[in-house]
C-alpha cells in the first residue's frame, strides 16, 4: 500500500471532498440556484440569455405518450444525442451516431431499435436516472461533431473541457478523453483520460488515467503532452459567463468544441470533482486562495478570464 | 476564511456534549444507575418469625420494623401470615407491623420479610424536637453511688460523647469499684446506663441490632445504646464503648420502647434469619428510583412493548454515528446514505451470520430475477412493484426452506425492510449496467463492511445498556456528529487515492 502524507497534500494544495462540500459548495453555492444546473433542459434555457451556446434543442419529451412523436421526429435524423434532464455524472445519456436501415448506431458502434430507445425514454420519463429518483423530462439534441484535431485524441466518444469556476473566475481546466475502459464516456472515474490544461495558454500540462499518470492515449497511442485547444480565451469567458447565468460560486462548467458551431456548453455541476487536480498535477486550493483575497471582484466575464489567464498560467 | 464565525457552532456543540455527559453523571450518581451492564449489589434479605400460642380469642401482633437504619436502605418489605390482616403503622418515632385475627388458637407463625442494600449515605432523619431526659429516683445507698460514678466520669470528659465513653469504662469488670459493683446486676447492665446517662442529663435509649451474616438463622438481636448529642443519635456499644454502627449490624429496632407486643396470646418470640442475595445494579436502580420521584426520567415507566420500541431505536444514532465516521473521515462509499443503517438494524434483529446469509442471498436471487424482469422492458414503477412482490416471495421462500432443514433463521429473513431490498436490487443492477460489475462490489462491499461496523457497535451489550438508561448520552452522539459534519481535513481514502500527486510534490 502507497499513501501520502496529509502534510505533503498540504504542501501541494489539494483540495480534498470533505473541504470542498464544507467550505466552497455549502458556502458559496445556493440551494436555490441547484434545480437550475441539475436540469439541463433549464440550464440550456437560462445560459441562452447570456450568450452562451448549447446543442440544438431536438425535442423535449415529457409525457408517456410523447414518445410515440420521438419515432416520426427521429426518422431524418443522423445523429442526436437522448438525456435525462436531470440526470448526473453522464447517467442515463445515450449517444446515436449513425443509422443502419432501421436500426440506430450508438457512439460505441453497438446497433439498437426503436424499442430499446422508447424503452430508454420511458425509463428517463419515471426518474431512473434522476438525482432524487424523481420524474424526469428527457431530451433529445443535436449530435456534437468535434473538431477533428481534438476528436483524433478521443476513442470514440467526444472528448470535452471540464472548467471549474469559483465566482466567475475560471482557475483550473481539463480536457477529458473517451477510451475503451470509458466506454466513450468522458468520466474519469470510468476510465476516461484526464489531460490537465494550463488556464494561461489551453496547452496540455500532463495526463492521468485511474488517477495514474500517462503519456500516451491508451486507445488512440497519441502523444497527450502537445495538444492545444484552440479559441481557448473564448472558453474561458464562456465559462465565466456562467457564473451570472446561475449565480453559483462554485461549479464545473462542461464544453465541447463543435467543428461547426465552435464551443458549445454541454452542462454545469455544482460539485464538480476532485480529479482535475490530478490531471493538472497541482492543488486547487492556492488559486481559491487567491480569488477570495481579491479585494476587488472584476465585473465583465472578460476581465475576469484575462485576470485568470494572467494569474494562473503555468509558464 | 470568510463568512459566519464557527464559534457560536463549536460552543453549542461543547454545551451540547458537556450537558450530555453531566447529566449521565448525575442520573449515575443519583439514581445508581450503573455505567456497566453486569454490576451486581448485595441485598440481604432479613425475615423476622414471631412465634407465640394464641388463647382462643382475638390476636393482636405487633412487631417494631425498622424505620430507616443507618448505612441501609429499605428496598422492598412484605409479611406473610395466613388468615391474618396485616398492616404496617407509621407512628411518630416508630413502625410496627400488626397482625389480627379474630379468632386464633394454638401455636402461630408469623413473618416479615425486609430487603436492605447497604447504602453509605442512608442516615436516619434527625429529630425535630430535642428528646427530653427522664428522671429516676434512686434510693439509697445508690443513689450515692450513681452520684459518685457520674461524677468521676464528668470529670474525665468533656462532651457527651466522651462523658458516655467513661462511664461505660467505669462500670466494665475489671475497673469496677466498690460503687459500682453495689449497682450492677447483670441483668439490668444496660436500664442501669440509660437511667445514669438520664440523670445526668444526656438523654439515652436502647437499640436493637442484628448481625448480619449470610445464612445465619436463629439470630437474635444484640442490645446497643444511643444517646443524643444534641444534633443527632448516636450508637455505643455498651460494652466495649466503641461509637458508631459497625458494618454489617442493622439497627432493627431504635426509640421504640417494645420489640413485640402480642395481645391475646403468650410465650411469643422473635427471630431472625437471614439471606446474601446478589440483585443487578439496574434493576436495584430501577426498584429504588420509581419510589424516589427521578424515576419518571425513565424509559421503565413506559409499557414494555414501547420499551423495547425504543430499545431499537435508540441504537440508530449509533449506527447514524458510525456511518457518519465511516462516510466522512475513513471515506468508504456507500450505496445510499443510511442504508447500511437499516441492513444493520436487520442484522441486529437476526444476529450477524443468518442475516449476512440472508441478505446476500435474496440480493443474489433478486438480481437474477430482475435480470429477467428487465428483458421484459417494463416501466420503471412497476419493475419495482414487481421486485418487492418477488422480494417477498423470496423470503417466504427461504423461510419455508430454512424451516424444513431445521435453521429457525430462516424466519429471520421477514425482519428486512422489504422496499429497502427492492430498491437495492434495482440501484445494484443499474450500476451493474452503467458501471460495471467492479463499482457493484466496491459499493455492495463498502455498505456491508459500515452495516456490520455499525452492527457490531449496536449490538455491543455496552450500547444497548448505555443508550437505554442514559438517553441523555445521545446529546453527545450528536454533538460528535455535528463535529464531523465540520471536518474539512483529507479522508483516509484520499491519502490513497491522491498518491499519485507525490510526484509533483
Amino acid at each position: 500500500m502507497d499513501w501520502i502524507s496529509p502534510r505533503a497534500l498540504n504542501r501541494l494544495g489539494m483540495l480534498n471532498m470533505n473541504r470542498r462540500n464544507v467550505d466552497y459548495i455549502a458556502r458559496y453555492n445556493e440551494r436555490s440556484s441547484y434545480p437550475l444546473v441539475d436540469n439541463k433542459l433549464k440550464t440550456k434555457l437560462v445560459v441562452a440569455e447570456y450568450e452562451v451556446k448549447t446543442p440544438r434543442l431536438l425535442q423535449v419529451v415529457r409525457q408517456q405518450h410523447e414518445i410515440s412523436h420521438f419515432r416520426e421526429m427521429a426518422e431524418d435524423l443522423q445523429g442526436f444525442a437522448i438525456k435525462p434532464a436531470k440526470g448526473s455524472g453522464g447517467k442515463g445519456i445515450t449517444v446515436i451516431t449513425g443509422r443502419d436501415g432501421e436500426e440506430y448506431v450508438k457512439a460505441s458502434g453497438a446497433r439498437v431499435n426503436t424499442a430499446y430507445l422508447e424503452l430508454h425514454l420511458s425509463n428517463i420519463l419515471a426518474g431512473l436516472y434522476s438525482l432524487a429518483g424523481t420524474p424526469d423530462v428527457a431530451i433529445v439534441e443535436s449530435l456534437v461533431e468535434s473538431a477533428p484535431s481534438l476528436a483524433r485524441y478521443s476513442f470514440q466518444g467526444v472528448p470535452d473541457i471540464r472548467i471549474i469556476v469559483f465566482r466567475g473566475y475560471p482557475v483550473m481546466a481539463m480536457l477529458r478523453l473517451a477510451t475503451t475502459a470509458s466506454d466513450g464516456k468522458a468520466n474519469l472515474h470510468q476510465g476516461a483520460v484526464g489531460v490537465g490544461l494550463d488556464i494561461g495558454s489551453g496547452r496540455s500540462l500532463n495526463a492521468v488515467q485511474f488517477n495514474r499518470p500517462i503519456t500516451l492515449h491508451p486507445d488512440t497511442g497519441l502523444a497527450l503532452g502537445s495538444i492545444v485547444i484552440d479559441a481557448w480565451p473564448q472558453m474561458l469567458e464562456m465559462a465565466a459567463r456562467c457564473y451570472e447565468a446561475t449565480g453559483l460560486g462554485y461549479m464545473g462548467v462542461d464544453l465541447v468544441i463543435d467543428h461547426r458551431e465552435g464551443p458549445l456548453l454541454l452542462e454545469l455541476n455544482a460539485r464538480p470533482g476532485l480529479a482535475i487536480q490530478m490531471a493538472n498535477g497541482r492543488g486547487l486550493l492556492p488559486r481559491l486562495h487567491t480569488i477570495e483575497k481579491l479585494k476587488r471582484p472584476h465585473f465583465t466575464p472578460t476581465e475576469r478570464a484575462h485576470y485568470a489567464m494572467t494569474t494562473f498560467a503555468s509558464v | 476564511m470568510t463568512g459566519r464565525s464557527r464559534l457560536p457552532f463549536y460552543v453549542a456543540v461543547f454545551l451540547l456534549i458537556t450537558a450530555g455527559i453531566s447529566l449521565a453523571v448525575w442520573r449515575h450518581i443519583e439514581l445508581g444507575i450503573p455505567w456497566l451492564t453486569g454490576e451486581q449489589r448485595p441485598v440481604w434479605m432479613v425475615e423476622a418469625r414471631v412465634d407465640f400460642d394464641a388463647g382462643n380469642g382475638p390476636v393482636l401482633a405487633s412487631l417494631n420494623i425498622p424505620q430507616q437504619p443507618p448505612g441501609f436502605s429499605i428496598l422492598s418489605e412484605q409479611a406473610a401470615s395466613p388468615g391474618y390482616g396485616f398492616s404496617i403503622i407509621d407512628s411518630s418515632g416508630s413502625r410496627r407491623a400488626e397482625w389480627s385475627k379474630r379468632e386464633a388458637s394454638g401455636p402461630q407463625t408469623l413473618y416479615f420479610k425486609a430487603q436492605f442494600v447497604p447504602d453509605p449515605t442512608a442516615q436516619p432523619a434527625i429529630p425535630g424536637r430535642k428528646p427530653g431526659t427522664r428522671r429516676v429516683f434512686w434510693e439509697e445507698p445508690e443513689a450515692t453511688a450513681v452520684r459518685e460514678i457520674l461524677a468521676q466520669a464528668r470529670a474525665r470528659s468533656s462532651t457527651p460523647e466522651s462523658m458516655t465513653r467513661e462511664l461505660i469504662r467505669l462500670m466494665q469488670p475489671d475497673t469496677r469499684t466498690q460503687n459500682t459493683t453495689l449497682l450492677i446486676a447483670e441483668e439490668n447492665y444496660l436500664d442501669l446506663l440509660v437511667g445514669m446517662l438520664n440523670h445526668a442529663g444526656i438523654a439515652a435509649r436502647t437499640a436493637d441490632g442484628l448481625q448480619l451474616e449470610d445464612a445465619r438463622r436463629r439470630q437474635q438481636l444484640m442490645p446497643f445504646l444511643q444517646i443524643f448529642n444534641g444534633r443527632e443519635w448516636l450508637t455505643f456499644n455498651p460494652k466495649t464503648a466503641e461509637q458508631g454502627v459497625p458494618e454489617n449490624l442493622l439497627l432493627w429496632r431504635q426509640g421504640s420502647s417494645s420489640l413485640l407486643d402480642v395481645i391475646g396470646g403468650d410465650n411469643s418470640e422473635v427471630s431472625f434469619s437471614m439471606l446474601r442475595q446478589t440483585v443487578p445494579a439496574l434493576q436495584l436502580a430501577n426498584m429504588q428510583s420509581a419510589s424516589s420521584g427521578l424515576g419518571f426520567l425513565s424509559f421503565y415507566e413506559l409499557p414494555i412493548e414501547e420499551q423495547s420500541m425504543f430499545r431499537m431505536l435508540l441504537l440508530l444514532p449509533l449506527g447514524a454515528l458510525m456511518v457518519a465516521f465511516m462516510r466522512i473521515v475513513i471515506g468508504i462509499r456507500t450505496s445510499g446514505t443510511f442504508m447500511p443503517v437499516l441492513i444493520a438494524v436487520a442484522f441486529v434483529q437476526t444476529t450477524l451470520v443468518p442475516g449476512l446469509i440472508a441478505f446476500l442471498s435474496v440480493v443474489a436471487i433478486g438480481l437474477l430475477m430482475r435480470g429477467y424482469l428487465s428483458s421484459l422492458n417494463l416501466l420503471l414503477v412497476s419493475r419495482i412493484s414487481a421486485l418487492i412482490i418477488l422480494v417477498i416471495f423470496i423470503t417466504a421462500g427461504l423461510s419455508i426452506i430454512g424451516y424444513q432443514m431445521g435453521f429457525n433463521t430462516g424466519m429471520t429473513v421477514t425482519f428486512f425492510p422489504m422496499v429497502i431490498i427492492a430498491w437495492t436490487i434495482e440501484r445494484m443492477s443499474i450500476l451493474w449496467e452503467e458501471e460495471g460489475a467492479r463499482e457493484v462490489v466496491v459499493q455492495g462491499t463498502g455498505s456491508l463492511f459500515v452495516a456490520i461496523c455499525a452492527y457490531l457497535l449496536m449490538s455491543a451489550p455496552l450500547a444497548g445498556h448505555l443508550t437505554f438508561n442514559f438517553p441523555e448520552l445521545h446529546l453527545v452522539i450528536l454533538g460528535l456528529i455535528l463535529l464531523m459534519g465540520q471536518y474539512t481535513g483529507y479522508k483516509l481514502s484520499e491519502l490513497k487515492r491522491f498518491t499519485p500527486m507525490k510526484v509533483y510534490d
